[in-house]
């Protein structure tokens, strides 16, 4: 019986695995379009002239602290810890909103300046591969208070922590595709 | 019944610890060297050195939270995360060295002043 329940998980793990590589590979076209197009500039700014090097490497320290919270939060779910499983994903959450709201200011300043995604191919690839991430960390954020609310009404089942390692899943995958977009887009916008 | 391994879904609070530490000497590594690349008005290190030298802190990172936060390395059995991880990148490496690869040529050999010659003398198209 625990065996049987022991496959089921790792058919479920495996699941979403495969959902994360299929996904990566989306993001991957993605890197892809903003390589070739990061030169396009129509007589706009390049990404030196926009981007501020401090300003993304404080959003990288929140995502990769909300990705260390996560695991944490993990661990707590494993030792059946239902106050530190809220501690844990609660700030994970806090630092998911504030890396969502840098994410969003960095864009409307940018519309304001009228350096919106219409302006040059360069900007419309920025607006897309660093708004798919954005919108893919809305969802999980989305996700989070789906499974705050599941785990106040039903406790800590064990559907409940399955759930919640999928989702930490989900949250280190992010943070990993965060990294390069940090290198490829902001460092690489610093250097040349 | 012999207890079957299966995999572990989550590591231990050292090796989570010991990830983020990682990951954030990584980060800093590759960011100072940029940003005194750019307060030295691009004078301070090379392009050339740069370029490939925070995208091997990038794919050093990709390891560490691979290993630590993901834990693939744990996997029992036939490890079919790894196996399809592995193929993925490959396809990610392609789509994106093959797309930079043929773009870049693309702009080299297909500009438009070489375009038209090549259209009025060949294809006997006149301005």
């Amino acid at each position: 019986m625990h065996d049987h329940e022991a496959v089921n998980r790792d058919k479920t793990y495996f699941g979403f695995w495969v959902y994360l590589m299929t996904d990566l590979l989306m993001f991957a076209t993605l890197f892809a379009t903003y390589s070739v197009l990061s030169g396009s500039t129509f007589g706009g700014p390049a990404a030196r002239d926009i981007f501020s090097l401090p300003f993304a490497l404080t959003e990288t320290l929140i995502l990769l602290t909300s990705s260390f919270t996560s695991g944490l939060g993990i661990l707590a779910a494993a030792q059946n810890k239902k106050i530190h499983v809220f501690l844990w994903f609660g700030i994970t959450f806090l630092l998911g909103i504030s890396f969502l709201t840098m994410e969003l200011s960095e864009f409307s300043r940018l519309v304001v300046d009228g350096n919106g995604p219409q302006k040059s191919a360069f900007l419309s690839s920025f607006f897309t591969l660093v708004g798919t991430h954005g919108l893919h960390i809305a969802s999980g954020l989305l996700w989070m208070i789906i499974l705050f609310v599941y785990i106040t009404r039903r406790g800590l089942t064990k559907s409940a922590v399955q759930k919640l390692t999928l989702l930490s899943l989900f949250w280190h995958f992010l943070d990993i595709v965060w990294i390069f977009i940090f290198t490829i887009v902001y460092l690489f916008g610093g250097i040349l | 019944m012999s207890q079957t391994q299966h995999t572990n879904t989550h590591g231990s609070v050292f090796s989570y610890t010991l990830g983020f530490l990682l990951s954030i000497i990584l980060t800093l590594v590759a960011y100072v060297p940029v940003a005194m690349h750019q307060n030295s008005f691009h004078q301070l290190f090379s392009h050339t050195f740069l370029i490939p030298f925070v995208l091997t802190l990038a794919f050093l990172q990709l390891t560490v939270q691979l290993l630590f936060f993901l834990h693939l390395g744990k996997e029992s059995g036939p490890r079919w995360n790894l196996v399809f991880f592995i193929s993925t990148f490959g396809l990610v490496l392609l789509v994106v060295v093959m797309s930079i690869w043929i773009m870049t040529h693309l702009n080299n050999n297909m500009t438009p002043q070489s375009m038209s010659d090549y259209l009025i003398r060949n294809e006997g198209m006149h301005r």
